[in-house]
């Protein structure tokens, strides 16, 4: 795989970027009719739990979050890293980021959809979720603001927020080379977008000016938001293994092994589908295959530290939690969870040669395996088996809850597939700003770099 | 004059365990008394049964010399309650006359964190509306089903007791330490010349006894009493000084108002 950036001339980057936009093959038509048909089901099954009650899906009590939550968790995590890493990597400026910041923002716009869906998907009484909205009300009734689904609910508005407009910004310049080479409605829709973007001098001054503010305030956010998402856990003291100090930063450091994780899967699939192989080359998943080696180590030490404070505390509900976790009913998911979240990643990434092949593909999405057990087992151990034995109870997910939840990643792939459809999911402007910036220029015999700097 | 909330009046209810002997009088009366749910027996199957006061039935030794202990268990209206402050809608709430945990059913939204974060396991939640529909998921009984569309066809109908709720699926409920009949006492005590304040809080005594649970009016062992903690005369605070007493899972630091007693075999 080429690992050095090539030279490509202009009308070249914007023929190869803008692929994805042109006449879609039959494959990808059939691609998005298989998903509609996913996201229908899901939406029928929906609609027949919101009308008959809860019931049919398999939560009961004590178990009364399940897979619902587990897959919130799971999507919010996903959400992660694509900001974070985009504006890590801008703030640093590592050249290597160009062909992957949009993708990456775009994958967290997503994400983020997907898992604000679930907090409304397992609401008992979902037609009054407006409840939960701090509106002046003739009852003089506020929310309650001690409650971490409060926080939950105003944290991922920010971040959704926050995020689509993140991904919208640095997409204004792409925006406007699009409206000057298309016709009919897709110009209209590009004019619309592109606020009468020219390419002067100043209007570049701002755009780097507001990206270099929001990537600085986007972080907080980010990190934030699956803080809090933990706390939704951490804050509960009645679930044995739930009240525990250290979930924030094990949470926040899970999702951005899961996004990245998810950054990779998403690069590998870009590069094959659209041919961006002159772009998203060894470099890339050199640099992200070791960034995901480093967070494996980091996400294992987190638990680990978690898993033996209990283990040797030998509190009797934790201890016979984590005894379920590990020994018990769970242990499938369990081995899973470790194997692919840890062993497999740890043992594998630190090969350049996995790290920049189709073998990294696949761990990249045995991590997602692994993690969503971890949201699983995070969610649903300490509420199976509780402080008093008599209550004890499993459980298992009905076809109701495997389809809706199996509709939010048909929705997920499918929003994505749409998005580079109008979008191209590498910024142009980037690769040809880092084309330039690589540029030298011969001035009186002398070799000087084009620009010196930029942002 | 007494702060309502300052704790000074506090209903409590002692279960003496030496006296219960497992009956289930105390479930069943509840049951009619709250309206509470008859789930049917594949939702028990499912772990979908609601009931507000249990019998929680433990094994000891090993067969043939095994003994069994019963543990009635209700909401332990906890003073420091873990289901409140994590109620987004404030439909877990303390009332400040009372001092007991009350659950606002028309404010709920079902989103099931008062339940997970109850140590007693004593939120039940509304998987489906249960009320006389014959097969129970089925698709919205409001409009399949004659007897939801008013029609009121289904004599059961006339078992319910007019003074509490019926509440509909996706909503949690649980005991409410039968607050119905403390405010009916209360407006009893009102009416012989008690007196309401400005604030609408009946600053009445109400004489011990006057006010009995379901559940402690049909205990036929005497097991359960109830009544106001603030007031050292009263028979159950004289029953909570006992050495036997313990409070369930107390190192959670809940402060629940439901005191146990028990004598420790060795």
């Amino acid at each position: 795989m080429r690992e050095e950036p090539v030279h490509i001339s202009d009308a070249q980057i914007n023929e190869d970027l803008t692929r994805s936009l042109r006449r879609p093959s039959l494959l990808f038509v059939l691609v998005i009719l298989a998903l509609l048909v996913v996201l229908g089901v899901g939406v029928i099954l929906y609609v027949y739990m919101v009308l008959s009650g809860m019931g049919v899906a398999g939560i009961n009590r004590p178990v009364q979050w399940g897979l619902f939550i587990a897959s919130f968790v799971f999507w919010i995590g996903l959400s992660h890293s694509g900001t974070l890493i985009s504006a890590i990597l801008r703030l640093t400026q590592a050249e290597w980021r160009r062909p992957i910041t949009r993708g990456a923002e775009a994958m967290t716009v997503f994400t983020v959809a997907m898992g604000a869906l679930y907090p409304l998907i397992h609401l008992g009484r979902v037609w009054k979720f407006y409840y939960i909205i701090p509106i002046p009300d003739g009852r003089g009734l506020w929310p309650n603001f001690r409650s971490p689904l409060v926080w939950d609910f105003m944290a991922i508005t920010t971040y959704l927020t926050g995020s689509l407009l993140y991904l919208y910004l640095p997409m204004v310049p792409d925006m406007a080379v699009l409206r000057d080479r298309s016709t009919g409605l897709r110009r209209q829709l590009y004019t619309l977008l592109s606020l009468g973007w020219r390419g002067t001098e100043q209007e570049w001054r701002h755009l780097h000016r507001t990206l270099g503010v929001f990537m600085v305030v986007i972080l907080p956010v980010a990190v934030s938001v699956h803080s809090i998402v933990s706390w939704d856990f951490a804050m509960a003291i009645a679930p044995p293994t739930w009240h525990s100090t250290i979930f924030a930063p094990y949470f926040v450091a899970g999702a951005i092994y899961s996004g990245l994780a998810l950054v990779v899967t998403i690069m590998w699939l870009l590069r094959w589908g659209f041919h961006l192989e002159n772009y998203l080359r060894a470099d890339q998943f050199n640099n992200l295959g070791k960034m995901l080696f480093m967070m494996s180590i980091i996400w294992f030490y987190f638990w680990f530290s978690d898993a033996l404070t209990t283990w040797y505390g030998r509190v009797p509900a934790e201890f016979e939690t984590l005894r379920q976790t590990i020994l018990g009913p769970f242990l499938p998911f369990f081995v899973t969870m470790i194997l692919c979240n840890f062993v497999i990643p740890f043992a594998t990434l630190g090969f350049r040669r996995v790290r920049t092949t189709a073998v990294g593909f696949v761990v990249s999405l045995l991590i997602n395996v692994g993690m969503y057990c971890e949201r699983f087992l995070i969610v649903v151990p300490g509420l199976a088996h509780g402080r008093l034995p008599f209550n004890w109870r499993d459980y298992a997910p009905t076809y109701v809850e495997i389809g809706i939840i199996a509709a939010t990643f048909a929705g997920f792939i499918l929003l994505y597939l749409l998005f580079t459809r109008f979008f191209p999911a590498v910024a142009i402007w980037e690769i040809k700003e880092g084309q330039l910036l690589r540029s030298t220029r011969d001035v009186a015999g002398v070799k000087l770099p084009t620009i010196t700097r930029t942002e | 004059m007494p702060d309502p909330s300052s704790g000074t009046r506090k209903w409590g209810m002692v279960i003496d365990l030496d006296r219960c002997n497992g009956c289930e009088a105390c479930v069943v009366a509840c049951r009619v008394e709250n309206n509470v749910a008859v789930a049917g027996a594949d939702e028990c199957g499912k772990g979908r049964q609601a009931y507000w006061i249990r019998v929680e039935r433990y094994w000891h030794g090993e067969f043939p010399n095994v003994r069994a202990s019963f543990m009635p268990i209700l909401c332990q209206q906890c003073q420091n309650a873990p289901c409140e402050p994590v109620c987004p809608v404030y439909a877990s709430y303390h009332d400040r006359a009372e001092q007991v945990n009350a659950q606002i059913y028309n404010r709920c939204i079902g989103t099931r964190y008062c339940a997970n974060n109850c140590p007693y396991y004593v939120r039940f939640f509304n998987w489906f509306d249960y009320w006389f529909d014959p097969v129970v998921p089925t698709i919205n009984v409001a409009y399949t089903n004659p007897m939801r569309m008013g029609l009121n066809l289904d004599p059961r109908r006339n078992q319910l007791n007019p003074d509490v709720t019926v509440r509909s699926r996706g909503v949690m409920e649980k005991c409410t330490f039968c607050i119905q009949r403390i405010r009916r006492a209360r407006l009893d005590v009102i009416k012989q010349g008690g007196f309401q304040s400005a604030d609408g809080i009946e600053h009445v005594k109400v004489p011990d006894g006057a006010v009995q649970p379901a559940c402690v009016q049909t205990c036929p062992t005497g097991a359960l009493v109830f009544g106001d903690l603030s007031d050292p005369e009263s028979a159950v605070s004289k029953l909570a000084t006992s050495e036997r007493r313990f409070r369930l899972l107390e190192e959670l630091g809940t402060e629940p108002v439901v005191i146990y007693l028990k004598e420790l075999r060795p």
